[in-house]
C-alpha cells in the first residue's frame, strides 16, 4: 500500500553516460531495498533539504523526509516538536511511522540527516553480505556511553528489519525509554538492550565507510601532531591521511549544500578516463585478501 | 624623422613575409618610442598639424603591423584545416573506431606527457600538495622555480619576470624531453587530471603546432589562460626555443606592448610562430580547463541554474580546475581517483593504471 508521501522510486537507467554500464548497480538496487528517512524541520526545508532530494536521495529505493509538520515537499509530520532536545523523540516517532505504513517495502531501514551525504550503491554492497533478518545496524561505530559501542547520528545508520522490529518492540515493552536526548547514544543503548548487534561496516580493507564529518578532515594528511579529536570516539583505530577512507565510502556528515553537489560530482560524474582504480572489493573478497599494497591488473568491465 | 617614407614600405612587394614583419618591427621600435613620447609634450611647442599627421602616423604603422600578424605566416602546418576550427575535443566513438588496429594499452601509451611545474616561493606548500598528488600521474613532472629551496626539489630558474621563466623551462622541458612529445604547463595551485587530458589529446599528432587550454580573447589576441593549465605539442616547442634564440623573434622585453602577462606573451610569440590557441571541450562543447575550483564552479551554478546545478556547471571530463588550496588538493585526488559508486563500470578505449609508491590514487 503506497502512500502519497513516498517519492516514487525510479530504477537506475542501464547507461547513464555513454559508455556506463549500470547492471551490478541495477541489480543491487533490485534486491537491496533501502527505505531512506531524513531528518529535517520546517526551515531546513529549502536551504537544505531540497538539496538532499536533489542529489542523493535519487538513488534511495523509499525516501520520507520527517518533520514537525506536514507539507507538500512532501514532508511527514511527525507529532514533535523541533529542538536539538527532541532529536530522540522525532527518532522514535519516525521509525513507528515507517514500521505503521512502509515496514513491508523495504529490507532495511537508513537514517539520515539534513546534512548527510550518501552514496547507496557503496551502501547497498556493504548490506547485500547482510541478511535483513538478522538483528544488526550499521553505522559509524563510536566506543563511549554503550558496551557495545552505538552509531554516530549524523554519520547516518541503517537498520535491518528485525532491528526495526526489535526497536519498535522495544518501546512497547517499555525496555527501552526516552531515557537520554543524545538520539544516537540512546538509539545505541536501546539496540543493546533488545540483543540488536553494532555491525562492523568497514570494507575488506578496514577502512571506515561511514564518516562523522566531511572528507578533508580525514583525508587530508597531518603532520606530526596530536592525533585529531573526532578520532578519539571510534570504534575501531583509524588511520588519518589518505587510508582513513574506503574507495566505496558511504556517508560524510556536516555537508553543505554546495558540499552536496560537489560530492555528488566527484561520485557520479567526473573521473578519470580510462583508470583503473586500486581497490576491487570483490577480489578481495573472492581471495580474502587485503589488497591495500597491490593493483589490480584485470582490465575492461563486466 | 623617419630613415625611410612609410610610403616605402607600404607599397614595396614583400617577397618573403618574415623579413617584412622584421622590418615593420624594427621600424616601428625605432619611430614608436619618439611617437610615444611626443603627445607627452605640450602642443603649443609644436604646431596643431604636425600632431595630427603623427597620430595618423601611429595609427596607420598600427594597423598594418596588426595585419601583418593577423596572416598566416610562412609555417604551414601539414593540416591546417584543423587548426582553423579552435575547438579541440576527445575523438569520438567513430574516430576511435577508425583508428588502426592496435591495443588498448598501445593507445594509451601513445600518449606521454611532460608536465612543467611553475613554482613561485610563497607557493612552497601548493608545491607539496602537487607533488603528492596529480603530479604522480604525468609521464615525468619537474618543478620549475624561480630561486632555490632546500624543502623540495626543483630546477632553478633563477629569473624573476615570469615570461622569462616561462622560456627558461619550456627550453629545459624540450632538452630534456627523452620520447615524451606533449608538455603540460601549470602552475602548483591548478589541479590536473592527466588522463582525460590524454584523452583530449588522443589522435592528434604531436609533430603538428597544438596550443590548447581555456581560451581567452584579448582584442584580437587569442591566448590560453594560464590558471587554467597550458597543453603544447612537440611541434610547438620546437617552434617557440628555435624563436627564443633569436633576438629579434619573440623579444623579453617587449617595447610595444608594455607590462603584458606572461599568457599573452606566449600567445604572441606562439602566433608568430604560426601557433595558434585552441578551445579545450568535451563532447557536448563544455570547456575542461578550469582555472576556478569546483566549488566556486557549483556555487555559481546553485545561483544560475538551481533546478539543474551539476548539469550546468562542469564537464565530467573535465581536465584542470585552478585556484586549489593544499586540502583542497587532497580531497579531490580522493574525489577524483577513489571515490566512486559500486556497480558503475565503463568500458573505455584507454587503460591507465595507478602509479606505483602511492597511497592516495
Amino acid at each position: 500500500m503506497f502512500n502519497t508521501d513516498v517519492k516514487k522510486f525510479q530504477l537506475l537507467p542501464q547507461h547513464l553516460h555513454e559508455g556506463e554500464n549500470n547492471r551490478i548497480a541495477v541489480h543491487l538496487q533490485e534486491n537491496v531495498r533501502v527505505l531512506c528517512w531524513v531528518m529535517t524541520s520546517p526551515k531546513n526545508l529549502k536551504t537544505k533539504a531540497y538539496h538532499v532530494q536533489a542529489t542523493w536521495t535519487q538513488h534511495c529505493t523509499h525516501v520520507l523526509f520527517m518533520s514537525s509538520e506536514e507539507t507538500d515537499f512532501p514532508t511527514v509530520g511527525l507529532n514533535v516538536t523541533e529542538g536539538r532536545n527532541q532529536l530522540y523523540r522525532k527518532t522514535t516517532a519516525a521509525f513507528q511511522y515507517i514500521y505503521e505504513h512502509h515496514f513491508d517495502n523495504a529490507d532495511w531501514f537508513l537514517k539520515a540527516d539534513d546534512d548527510t551525504y550518501l552514496v547507496l550503491e557503496n551502501l547497498r554492497l556493504l548490506l547485500s553480505k547482510h541478511n535483513p533478518s538478522k538483528p544488526i545496524y550499521f553505522g559509524r561505530r563510536f566506543f563511549p556511553f554503550v558496551k557495545q559501542g552505538y552509531m554516530s547520528g549524523g554519520a547516518g545508520y541503517v537498520l535491518s528489519k528485525e532491528a526495526l522490529r526489535r526497536f519498535i518492540e522495544g518501546f512497547k515493552s517499555g525496555n527501552c525509554t526516552h531515557f537520554s536526548d543524545l538520539e544516537d547514544v540512546a538509539l545505541g543503548t536501546c539496540m543493546e538492550t533488545m540483543k540488536v548487534e553494532a555491525g562492523d561496516s568497514r570494507d575488506s580493507d578496514h577502512r571506515q565507510t561511514f564518516h562523522a564529518f566531511p572528507p578533508d578532515y580525514y583525508v587530508v594528511r597531518k603532520l606530526k601532531s596530536p592525533r585529531s579529536w573526532y578520532l578519539s570516539y571510534d570504534y575501531y583505530f583509524n588511520e588519518e591521511g589518505p587510508q582513513c577512507c574506503s574507495d566505496l565510502a558511504v556517508s560524510f556528515h556536516y555537508i553543505s549544500p554546495q558540499k552536496m553537489y560537489e560530492l555528488e560530482y566527484y561520485t557520479y560524474h567526473l573521473r578519470p578516463y580510462g583508470y583503473k582504480f586500486r581497490f576491487d572489493p570483490d577480489f578481495s573478497a573472492k581471495n580474502n585478501v587485503s589488497l591495500r599494497e597491490n593493483v589490480t591488473s584485470e582490465s575492461g568491465g563486466p | 624623422m623617419f630613415d625611410k617614407p612609410l610610403g616605402v614600405f607600404v607599397g614595396t612587394r614583400l617577397n618573403v613575409e618574415n623579413q617584412a614583419e622584421l622590418e615593420l618591427v624594427r621600424l616601428v621600435r625605432r619611430v614608436a618610442p619618439r611617437l610615444l613620447s611626443s603627445p607627452g609634450k605640450t602642443i603649443n611647442m609644436v604646431s596643431e598639424s604636425t600632431a595630427f599627421m603623427k597620430g595618423m602616423l601611429l595609427g596607420s604603422i598600427f594597423c598594418i603591423l596588426f595585419s601583418f600578424f593577423s596572416r598566416s605566416s610562412n609555417y604551414v602546418p601539414s593540416s591546417s584545416e584543423n587548426h582553423l576550427h579552435h575547438h579541440i575535443k576527445a575523438p569520438s566513438k567513430k574516430e576511435l573506431l577508425n583508428m588502426p588496429e592496435i591495443t588498448k594499452q598501445e593507445l594509451s601509451q601513445s600518449v606521454r606527457v611532460y608536465c612543467l611545474i611553475m613554482v613561485q616561493p610563497k607557493l612552497l606548500i601548493h608545491w607539496a600538495a602537487t607533488h603528492d598528488t596529480w603530479s604522480k600521474h604525468c609521464d615525468k613532472a619537474v618543478f620549475y622555480s624561480s630561486e632555490e629551496s632546500k624543502a623540495l626539489e626543483s630546477v632553478v630558474l633563477q629569473e624573476t619576470n615570469e615570461w622569462a621563466q616561462i622560456r627558461k623551462a619550456l627550453q629545459h622541458a624540450f632538452e630534456n624531453a627523452g620520447n615524451l612529445r606533449w608538455f603540460f604547463m601549470a602552475r602548483p595551485t591548478t589541479f590536473a587530471i592527466i588522463e582525460n587530458l590524454k584523452y583530449l589529446l588522443l589522435g592528434k599528432d604531436p609533430n603538428e603546432p597544438f596550443y590548447i587550454g581555456n581560451v581567452l580573447k584579448s582584442g584580437e589576441l587569442e591566448y590560453v589562460e594560464y590558471a587554467s593549465g597550458v597543453a603544447l605539442s612537440y611541434d610547438s616547442v620546437r617552434r617557440l626555443v628555435e624563436a627564443f634564440s633569436d633576438k629579434m623573434k619573440c623579444p623579453l622585453q617587449s617595447h610595444i606592448l608594455w607590462n603584458t602577462k606572461e599568457e599573452k606573451q606566449l600567445a604572441m610569440c606562439l602566433r608568430f610562430c604560426g601557433v595558434y590557441a585552441e578551445n579545450g571541450e568535451d563532447s557536448e562543447g563544455k570547456g575542461v580547463f578550469n582555472s576556478q575550483k569546483v566549488e566556486s564552479l557549483i556555487s555559481k551554478s546553485m545561483t544560475d541554474h538551481p533546478t539543474a546545478v551539476l548539469q550546468s556547471c562542469c564537464s565530467d571530463m573535465a581536465v584542470t580546475f585552478g585556484d586549489m588550496s593544499p586540502s583542497q588538493m587532497q580531497v579531490m585526488m580522493f574525489g577524483v581517483y577513489r571515490l566512486h559508486p559500486y556497480g558503475h563500470n565503463f568500458h573505455d578505449s584507454l587503460v591507465f593504471l595507478p602509479p606505483e609508491g602511492s597511497d592516495n590514487d
